[in-house]
This record gives structure tokens, C-alpha cells and sequence, in this order.
């Protein structure tokens, strides 16, 4: 039974990250034993500043990257989590509402203005949040249709308008300079995320995260549909654009440090219902974990597969888009 | 006693009006059934008198109070509702959609209690579903689908129940079975209003039976008197005949 799988997938899920998380800290370029590899957090550990090269790896490079990848990987899963059964729609994924199109516009738009990197990020950060304001703002003023059909079209519309203005930034952009940082940071990475970055989303998507473990008994009923919701005692549109917002916060936050990965958000909940069923109070840690190793991994794989560092979102794209059509001829039984 | 009831509500919406001059009243163990062509109007005047849609004029009362001056979770304390089936959901299982009528009853932050689980498989097994507890509601059959969104309401706790078209598209012994619950909760004194398609029905459940044409409700009262072969004609367009059992029961027949 699903329930059952439930309690043993999250003790299971943890074991799995610690396990992601060893192999990302000890393999790479610079190859640390286990011996290495404990000595040196011992050190580290009791307060000592960073001498040898393991240490300094580990410190300066690697943990920031795998915290950064458990940020991302866990944040990108929770709201696709959210946005599923919110949308009631399992082919949604978190930037169903145009967040990281306009996230990417505002980096890009940052890139192109050569504005440093927390500014960079900065506008990442705002535009993501602005198009999802301005999404909400064209749904509430379109009444009388179905709220959440119109919200979904509004993103598509809206998204589709910041993809043209980044080609249009793309085509004015310095060729030699710029426009491969454009390209790199619209492909996603975690390669460039050091301590600062972190503690600079970590907050972000921390509110944006309270919220959802709150409201996860509603979020819940909020799947079975508007006038449902309402009709079992709850203030479904109030409860919506909360959670709308939450998981919009901890998306724009994660896309600012990262850039765009796509196909996390997608499949990592299909993956996480598959296994304990699409109850949101298990469904949501259970994702987290999941999508928190998947990303921590596959970046193992960006940064060891080739000579040069391979953007992360190619990789997620080249795992994910097979496994969405295994989830299509598999066919489908409800919505799991 | 909590009563609905409706005092010469209109309903619909502004630039498209459904209905007008409805007055219904509904309470403790009386059965109201509706009933009317496709498309008379009878979902919207029931999504009305839920205060899902805003009255268009008159206005809806419950226990009293204006239903559109009600916070929501306390006009779900005081009507549930049991919509039809959705096709599409989530593939929760039966004592989690249950579970999702006790939250009118909890704070906005809580999860569902102790006491939440234990009335929901009160509810499941009140209706001789508890063995459906764990099971994946989207792989039950359309009867038993129905049979647990009537639980819902029942673990919803309140005293009144709207439900729409309940024996839709379900086979004879599910309409049977559906029909002979919503007796058994006329007799716990839980007031229903629900909507059907089938005279037969009204004569086998109602207390009272209203007649909708064209948004209007044209007959109201006990069943005998309304549903008689001259107002079923002119509401349906069929002609029908209303014929009394030897044990006293009414059927309605069409003439071929």
C-alpha cells in the first residue's frame, strides 16, 4: 500500500542523500579519499582554517555546490509538487507561470548591462516574481472563466513575451563576451555558487517553505478544484495565491543562484506520487529529498562526464525527456 | 433547527440570468428532490443555495442568517455538499477524500487529528464501505466513487446535504443503494436537497418534490400531488403514466 511505502521511503530518501551527498564531496577533478575526506572535515570540523588541498576543495568549492545543489533540487521539486496539484494538471512544472522566463530575462537583462553578480541574481530574482505578478494581475482582471485555466494561459502568454525579449537582448549582446555567459546561465549551472549566494537564497526559500508544510492538509483539497475547496469550508482563493506565492518565492530564488534547470520540477513528482501516493503531507518531503539527491548527482555527472564543465540543464533535459515519454507510453491511471 | 432556505432567490450570473422567484425550504429529516429537463437550471440554483454563486436577488438562509454574510468554513459546518463524481483526480485514497470534509472543522495550520480519522471511517462504515478505507479512489467503481463523497459529507458533520444528480451514471443497484442511503439519512434528521432525473426516484425518497422548467420552479409540495401524468407531460414533452401499486407506492411509466 502507498501509506506503508510512505513511512519507509522518507528514512530511505535520507540515507539515499547522505549517500549523494558523500559521493558528490569526494569525486571530481581533485579526487579525495575517505580518509582524506574525514580528516579533513575533523579539521574543518573543530574550527581550523582550511590549509591542505582537500580542505581548501572541500570549503571553498565543493560544499558550497552541494548545498547549493540540495537548495535547488529540493526547491525545484516542492513547487512543481505544488503547482501540480494546484493546477490539477501533472504536466505542469514550476515554470508553468513564467517564472524562470522572467527570471531569465532578468539576469540576462543583468548580463547584458554588465552589472555584477549579486546584481545579476538581484534581477533574476525580481523579474521571476514580477512575472508572476503581472500573470495574477491579467487572471484576476479576466473574470467569469475558469480561474485557473486563465492563470495557466496568462503564464504561457506572459512567458512567451520575456522569451522574445531575451532573444532580442541575445542578438544586441556583445558576441565575444557576453553572449556566452547569456547561453550558460539560460542552460543552468551550479558552478559558479560559493558561500554568499547561498546564504542569500537560503532565507528566500525558507519563507517560501513555511507556508507550504502549513497549509499541506489544504493544499490537498485545493487539487480537488476551486468550487470543491470551497464547498468543504475553505477560502480557496485566498489559499491559492498564498501558496502560489510560496512556491513562486522559493523558485525565483533558486533560479537566481542556479539559472534555468529545467525537467527537475517536471519529474521528480511524478517519481515522488509514483511512490507514496499524491497525499501532500508525504508527497512534499518525500519530493524534496528526491529532487535534493537527483540534483546533487547529476551534477556530479556535469562536472565529471567531460573535460569541460557541462551545463546542468542539458543533463536534466537528457534525463528527464525519456522518462516523460516512458511516462507516456506507459500510459496512465489517474494521475499517478 | 437548521433550515435552508430560499426566499424568492434569483440565480444565475449578471450578464446571464438562469433562474428567478425560487422559495424553497428545507429541514431536519426531510428529503427535497428536484427535479426538471437538462439544463431547467437545477446546478446553478444549487451552487446558489451553497453561496458558491451569489444570489442574483432574493437570498439564501441558513439557520437563519444570510448565507452570503457566513464565513466558509461555517456555512460548510451548517450544508455540505455532494457534488458529482469528478472524472479526473488524484489517485487519493477513500479515507483521504473522506478526511478532506473534517476541515472545516480544524484551524487553518492543523493537520488532520486523531478524532478526524476516527469519524471519517465512522463515515465510510456507515455506509458499508470500510474495507474501501486504503484504496485508491480513481480504481473504485462509479457507485462506490459516489458512496464515498456521501461519507465526506457525512464526516463533514453537517445537518444539511445538497446533492447533485446522485444516481447519475450509475448502474440500477448503485442508484438503488445510493437512494436507500439518502433515506437512512432522512431518518438520522439530516435535511437533504438533491436533484434527479428520475420521478421514480422523487417517489421513492422525497418528502417533497419541486418541478423546474425554463428556471422556474412550477409545482412544489408532496410528491403525490405533484408529479401527476398532466405536469410531467408539459415539463418533459413525453407523455407518461402514473400508476398506484397495491402497496400504495407510485411509478411512473411512459406510454409507447
Amino acid at each position: 500500500m502507498k501509506s506503508s511505502a510512505g513511512a519507509i521511503a522518507i528514512p530511505i530518501l535520507c540515507v539515499v542523500l547522505i549517500l549523494s551527498v558523500l559521493i558528490a564531496l569526494t569525486i571530481g577533478a581533485y579526487p579525495i579519499t575517505l580518509e582524506g575526506f574525514w580528516s579533513a572535515i575533523a579539521r574543518l570540523w573543530s574550527g581550523e582554517s582550511a590549509q591542505t588541498p582537500e580542505e581548501r576543495v572541500l570549503l571553498n568549492i565543493r560544499g558550497p555546490r552541494v548545498i547549493a545543489g540540495i537548495l535547488v533540487g529540493a526547491s525545484l521539486a516542492s513547487a512543481g509538487v505544488v503547482y501540480q496539484g494546484l493546477f490539477r494538471n501533472p504536466l505542469v512544472s514550476p515554470d508553468i507561470l513564467g517564472v524562470s522566463a522572467g527570471a531569465g530575462l532578468g539576469a540576462v537583462l543583468g548580463i547584458f548591462l554588465s552589472l555584477p553578480l549579486a546584481a545579476i541574481q538581484g534581477l533574476a530574482f525580481v523579474g521571476g516574481i514580477a512575472t508572476v505578478s503581472l500573470v495574477y494581475v491579467i487572471a484576476s482582471a479576466v473574470r467569469g472563466r475558469d480561474p485557473t485555466l486563465v492563470l495557466v494561459l496568462g503564464g504561457v502568454v506572459v512567458g512567451a513575451l520575456a522569451g522574445a525579449a531575451i532573444s532580442l537582448l541575445k542578438i544586441l549582446a556583445d558576441p565575444y563576451d557576453q553572449l556566452p555567459a547569456i547561453t550558460f546561465w539560460l542552460l543552468g549551472s551550479l558552478a559558479s555558487t560559493r558561500g554568499a549566494e547561498i546564504t542569500g537564497a537560503l532565507p528566500a526559500v525558507l519563507i517560501g517553505l513555511v507556508p507550504l508544510v502549513l497549509l499541506r492538509w489544504r493544499i490537498n483539497v485545493l487539487s480537488l478544484g476551486d468550487e470543491e475547496a470551497r464547498s468543504l469550508g475553505m477560502e480557496a482563493g485566498r489559499v491559492r495565491a498564498a501558496v502560489i506565492a510560496a512556491a513562486t518565492l522559493m523558485t525565483a530564488s533558486v533560479v537566481a543562484i542556479s539559472g534555468v534547470i529545467g525537467w527537475v520540477g517536471l519529474v521528480i513528482p511524478h517519481i515522488a506520487r509514483m511512490i507514496v501516493g499524491p497525499n501532500f503531507e508525504r508527497l512534499l518531503p518525500t519530493a524534496a529529498l528526491m529532487g535534493a539527491s537527483y540534483l546533487v548527482l547529476v551534477d556530479v555527472l556535469a562536472r565529471s562526464i567531460a573535460r569541460i564543465e557541462v551545463p546542468i540543464g542539458i543533463l536534466t533535459a537528457v534525463v528527464g525527456a525519456p522518462f516523460f515519454l516512458w511516462l507516456l507510453w506507459r500510459g496512465r491511471h489517474g494521475w499517478s | 433547527m437548521m433550515r435552508i432556505e430560499a426566499e424568492a432567490l434569483a440565480f444565475g450570473y449578471p450578464e446571464h440570468p438562469v433562474g428567478r422567484d425560487a422559495s424553497l425550504s428545507v429541514g431536519a429529516g426531510e428529503v427535497m428532490c428536484l427535479l426538471g429537463p437538462n439544463g431547467c437550471g437545477k446546478t446553478t440554483l444549487f451552487r446558489t443555495l451553497l453561496g458558491l454563486l451569489p444570489p442574483q436577488g432574493g437570498r439564501v438562509l441558513l439557520g437563519g442568517e444570510d448565507i452570503g454574510a457566513l464565513p466558509r468554513a461555517e456555512t460548510a459546518r451548517r450544508i455540505a455538499y455532494v457534488p458529482q463524481a469528478q472524472a479526473e483526480m488524484f489517485p487519493y485514497t477513500a479515507l483521504d477524500l473522506v478526511l478532506m470534509g473534517r476541515i472545516a472543522h480544524r484551524g487553518m495550520f492543523a493537520g488532520p487529528s486523531s478524532e478526524d480519522i476516527a469519524i471519517s471511517r465512522q463515515a465510510l462504515a456507515d455506509l458499508g464501505i470500510a474495507a474501501l478505507a486504503e484504496r485508491d479512489v480513481t480504481r473504485l467503481s462509479g457507485g462506490q466513487r459516489q458512496l464515498v463523497i456521501v461519507a465526506r459529507a457525512l464526516a463533514q458533520a453537517a445537518p444539511l446535504i445538497v446533492m447533485d444528480e446522485p444516481t447519475a451514471s450509475l448502474d440500477f443497484g448503485n442508484q438503488v443503494r445510493v437512494l436507500s442511503e439518502v433515506r437512512r439519512l432522512a431518518g438520522r434528521d439530516i435535511g437533504i436537497v438533491l436533484s434527479t432525473h428520475d420521478p421514480d426516484h422523487a417517489f421513492a425518497v422525497a418528502t417533497r418534490v419541486a418541478l423546474m422548467a425554463d428556471g422556474k420552479i412550477v409545482a412544489s409540495g408532496p410528491p403525490r400531488e405533484i408529479l401527476t401524468s398532466e405536469r410531467l407531460r408539459s415539463v418533459y414533452g413525453v407523455e407518461v403514466s402514473v400508476e398506484v401499486l397495491s402497496d400504495g407506492r407510485s411509478v411512473c411509466s411512459p406510454k409507447w
